[in-house]
């Protein structure tokens, strides 16, 4: 192989103490975000303290998060069916890093928690809480802590933490 | 259907802050692989760029704006993206702008500049995750590798320590390879004391941010042979992608990625791959995905990667399947797509016996590169022959 | 980031928070370089592609050749097309019209985009214009106030 060609390194102080002439630029993307049916109505159910998924009658499947067709079968999907909001953790980390790479003392405890009523294997992503991060084992039960009615806003965050089953 | 081949191949340094634009990265890279194969801009039909999302180059349109610098003037142009897997994907549409014929040469040109992105690259990716479902949750990129290694871990009862040796071995290999942004000799002991990040990732199991380019020039049968006399042979292309539902699905196995395989190996007439493959670069963005990948690419039995690792099987020198004799990601450097494409720079110099202090010995002659992308979603594969 | 209350579907608002940093690159920072400390406009030749290319450029991007030769150009040259701008990048009215020029320097064959300063009704394609430097440079586009008309 030949030589590799130029890719010359600079450092953060090369940045720092203004040796190499550079831009900044911040673009003000803002977006609104059409939940479309299926989505609008899981956040609405979930301002009323409800877990919300939808079935594919051919595929036989119930899943969550509900959208308006399978993407399987491609058939637009069927019933709509309330969780009890309990699960079982499928798998977990313990993050010490927040997105802009700042360190956490206590580990932020994402899950992908399977939901109880959905078929084998489907769930959302959440939070783990209320636990010892030592404690937490894929296999755990857990079940969905809400917050109080009045601080629901129709969001994923409308269930605070998902916290072991007693 | 024209045979195509892979005839020459460029790379830049890859590094964690460059000091020259995309468009510069690209043409390095470009005009190195157009030196090689002793080809002039003139002699090239098309040219396909492949490139990661433009939030990190910070220019929209990315595509466009790589166009002079990947010698797009004035030609037929196709950027191609699927996340991580594009360094490969690129390859896969120049193969189909040739063996259609209707092109008799491609310049395939992958590059990334991930530094332009403020406070941190990794800042880009928060947008992977659905934004009304998952993003106000405040997830990062490492959870969703965190949560994969995890499940894989979990459901094969595979060790951290299994894992840590896929880092050992890569940025050893990566020593051999004069791009390389991360090559080191370190013990899997040294690689767990590293700061956990997202238990169980520890921070020497992750590849870092790069800038780098890398290119590749391919010609149908009759003009490859007339350009050299060892033309490094495209046998078999394959791409799958999975459902964004990623947390619908079992995350300890890559189903896309063996549905990519199976359509390359088909196409290159292999039945049994872990014996018919002499040499694999799998995609590993993290320690644990090679070995997931393997798996994916039916080079190793469910689960099964992490003993073989261990055993010496993938190892470069001496193994029977050596996997990543470049030093992958985690030793070269990760500037997305090129990282993909730098896989397959390395597949055409080591079936050609050009590379240097990482040649597999033995005179290999198949060989399977394979990129990953999105939200774990992504398999492109290519195995090339000589 | 709230739900936009009061309709059966909504709309989940949100911000995707990249700052972009772009270094000049190798000719830009020669050519910033030439900007801020003596004011000059920098360009690359091509004598192949009869092709000089403003700013300057480590290669063509027609023959892929790589070029060394760097050429000054300017300071004065002919506007090749101009626009009055009346609106900002939101849509708002702008508290006076704006002219945006590209000028090709004599020297060029590429053309030079900037602000068009004074009076805006006497632009015109084929005026002779002037690259106006600002009074305090920093290595930037922006050392550039504008494109005078000559």
């Amino acid at each position: 192989m030949m030589e590799p060609r130029l890719g010359t390194p600079l450092s953060s102080e090369d940045f720092e103490q203004g040796k190499v002439f550079t831009e900044s630029y911040a673009p003000k993307a803002e977006y609104a975000w059409d939940t479309g049916p299926s989505i609008g109505r899981y956040l609405a159910e979930l301002k009323e303290g409800r877990l919300v998924g939808r079935t594919c009658r051919a595929c036989k499947r119930t899943f969550i998060p509900p959208r308006s067709f399978c993407e399987l079968c491609f058939r637009p999907a069927d019933d709509w069916v309330v969780f009890p909001g309990t699960g079982k953790v499928n798998t977990f980390s313990l993050c010490y890093i927040t997105w802009d790479m700042r360190k956490l003392k206590d580990p932020q405890i994402p899950a992908v928690i399977e939901i109880d009523g959905a078929s084998e294997g489907h769930g959302i992503l959440h939070l783990l809480g209320n636990v010892d991060p030592k404690q937490v084992k894929v296999g755990m039960r857990v079940r969905a802590v809400w917050k109080p009615a009045p601080e629901r806003a129709g969001a994923i965050t409308d269930i605070l933490h998902w916290e072991p089953m007693p | 259907m024209s045979r195509v081949a892979i005839v020459g191949a460029g790379i830049t340094k890859f590094v964690r802050r460059a000091k020259e634009t995309a468009p510069e990265l690209s043409w390095a890279a470009a005009k190195a692989a157009l030196d090689s194969a002793g080809m002039t801009l003139d002699q090239i039909d098309c040219v396909i760029h492949g490139t990661a999302p433009d939030a990190f180059d910070g220019v929209h349109m990315k595509g466009e704006y790589l166009a002079s610098g990947s010698g797009g003037w004035g030609k037929p142009y196709t950027r191609c993206y699927v996340g991580g897997g594009t360094g490969v994907f690129a390859p896969i549409h120049a193969w189909m702008h040739l063996a259609s014929g209707k092109f008799k040469t491609a310049l395939v040109v992958c590059e990334e500049k991930m530094s332009s992105c403020q406070p941190h690259p990794q800042g880009a990716f928060i947008t992977i995750f659905d934004h009304t479902t998952e993003r106000a949750l405040g997830p990062n990129l490492l959870w969703i590798f965190a949560l994969e290694q995890q499940r894989y871990m979990a459901v094969h009862g595979i060790t951290n320590e299994e894992i840590a040796l896929v880092s050992v071995k890569n940025k050893r290999n990566a020593m051999g390879h004069p791009s390389a942004q991360l090559g080191a000799e370190l013990t899997v002991k040294e690689v767990l004391a590293s700061e956990v990040m997202a238990h169980p990732v520890h921070r020497l199991m992750v590849s870092p941010t790069s800038d780098g380019a890398a290119a590749v020039v391919m010609a149908v049968e009759s003009v490859a042979k007339k350009v050299t006399r060892n033309p490094v042979w495209v046998e078999g292309v394959g791409w799958a992608l999975d459902t964004a539902f990623w947390t619908n699905r079992d995350l300890y196995y890559p189903r896309y990625v063996e549905v990519a395989a199976r359509m390359a190996y088909k196409m290159a007439g292999i039945r049994e791959p872990a014996k018919e493959i002499h040499i694999a670069e799998p995609y590993d963005p993290f320690a644990y995905k090679e070995l997931h990948h393997l798996e994916g690419l039916l080079l190793a039995p469910k689960g099964k990667a992490p003993k073989l690792l261990a055993d010496g099987h993938f190892n470069r020198d001496g193994g029977r399947l050596p996997s990543c004799p470049s030093g992958g990601l985690l030793g070269v450097g990760n500037p997305i797509s090129a990282a993909g494409m730098m896989k397959i720079c390395e597949l055409f110099w080591q079936l050609r016996g050009e590379a240097g202090p990482r040649q597999v010995k033995g005179k290999p002659r198949k060989a399977v590169a394979q990129a990953w992308g999105d939200l774990m979603q992504v398999g492109t594969v290519v195995v090339c022959g000589v | 980031m709230r739900v936009s209350s009061g309709q059966p579907w909504t709309a989940w608002r949100g911000n995707i928070p990249v700052t972009s940093l772009y270094t000049a690159g190798l000719a830009g920072q020669d050519f910033l370089e030439a900007l801020k400390s003596r004011g000059e406009i920098t360009g690359s030749k091509c004598a192949k592609c009869r092709q000089v290319y403003v700013p300057a450029s480590i290669f063509c991007e027609r023959c892929f050749g790589e070029l060394k030769e760097r050429v000054r150009v300017g300071p004065e040259g002919e506007v090749v097309t101009f626009t009055v701008c009346h609106l900002d990048l939101d849509g708002r009215e702008l508290a006076r019209p704006q002219v945006a020029a590209a000028v090709r320097l004599d020297g060029a064959t590429s053309v030079l985009v900037h602000r068009g300063l004074g009076d805006v009704a006497k632009w015109k394609i084929g005026a002779r214009a002037r690259v106006r430097l600002a009074a305090k440079r920093r290595g930037s586009i922006l050392d550039i106030e504008g494109f005078e008309l000559a």
